[in-house]
């Protein structure tokens, strides 16, 4: 991030690059646990040994004080025009995890009343695969995130 | 008491009513009309002997597609614990396919009330006099019944 040492006590770097690292390393996740992925992402949370906290995501419950909305588990017909309602409360800049197989692609419930991904709900940005995903998983699909919102641009057009 | 005995009170005391019984695997099923059946809950719930206070499952077969079946499709399925003396009793119905109705027991046992929901809302089902019969598990505007043998898996 640090661009040029100018003398000392001086750096020089670009807005973009701050503003996305500080932006990356703060992201506070709205936590939709629908199914079993919410066990394993409950775990990454709170578990001493994948501790959540140390990248800086604090979990806030409403969506409209967050930035991240994780959708873990499988999303039924019943529930998809509420997530579309969640997400459409979050301020922007705002991402979408899609934790599980049933929430990248419907997982095996390919029946009559699950949706087929959650991507035909909300725009998703990183797919975590598995089912359920190990809570190291979880951790580099944040990671994932992170890269991502560093390479956004907002001075530079 | 064991599910035999209970079986023998049962149709001691509604003799016209009982179809049959069957055991399998130590577990006792009664099968009745349903004209009843409301009348059969209550004695096996408020008789002192049996106390049937616990529905553990209601429910619902579906036989149009079971080889060699006669009778009507749907086949309504109640399981009873007693808590105070343990002995369980399984009550079958057979209920008919052009005339799916059949009386609620969601005043005998409350849970009942959303057993019955959720085998109206798989089945199709008509439980009489239930307090607020409607869907439980797929959205109010669903058009179909989807546990129902001819409902393909992935839907319309």
């Amino acid at each position: 991030m640090i661009q040029h040492v100018l003398e000392e006590g001086y750096v020089s770097t670009t807005i973009d690059e701050f503003l996305n690292y500080c932006r990356s390393c703060s992201i506070w996740p709205m936590t939709f646990g629908l199914a079993c992925c919410a066990i394993e992402m409950i775990q990454y949370y709170s578990a001493p040994q994948h501790d959540f906290d140390r990248f800086g995501t604090v979990p806030r419950p409403s969506p409209r004080q967050s930035d991240l909305l994780l959708v873990a588990g499988t999303l039924t017909k019943k529930m998809a025009p509420i997530v579309r309602r969640v997400y459409d409360q979050m301020p922007e800049p705002r991402y979408v995890i899609a934790m599980g197989s049933c929430a990248c692609s419907g997982g095996i419930f390919n029946t009559y009343s699950v949706v087929q991904g959650v991507d035909n709900i909300v725009p998703v940005d990183v797919y975590i695969p598995g089912c359920p995903p190990r809570p190291e998983a979880l951790m580099n699909g944040i990671v994932k995130l992170q890269e991502k919102i560093k390479q956004e641009h907002y001075v530079r057009k | 008491m064991d599910s035999q005995q209970i079986a023998k009170m049962i149709e001691e005391r509604f003799a016209g009513q009982v179809l049959g019984t069957t055991t399998f695997a130590g577990q006792v099923g009664v099968s009745l009309k349903k004209d009843m059946i409301r009348e059969v809950c209550l004695f096996l719930r408020d008789e002192p002997t049996l106390t049937m206070d616990h529905l553990a499952d209601l429910t619902a077969v579906d036989f149009s597609r079971y080889p060699g079946d006669q009778g009507p499709r749907f086949e309504v399925v109640y399981n009873l614990i007693s808590i105070p003396f343990r002995h369980r009793i399984r009550l079958k119905v057979r209920v008919p396919e052009e005339n799916p109705r059949i009386p609620s027991v969601a005043g005998v046992w409350n849970t009942a009330n959303w057993h019955e929901r959720e085998t109206y809302d798989l089945m199709g089902i008509v439980f009489d006099n239930h307090p607020d019969l409607r869907r439980i598990l797929l959205p109010e505007d669903w058009e179909g019944h989807p546990l129902r043998k001819e409902y393909p898996l992935k839907g319309y």
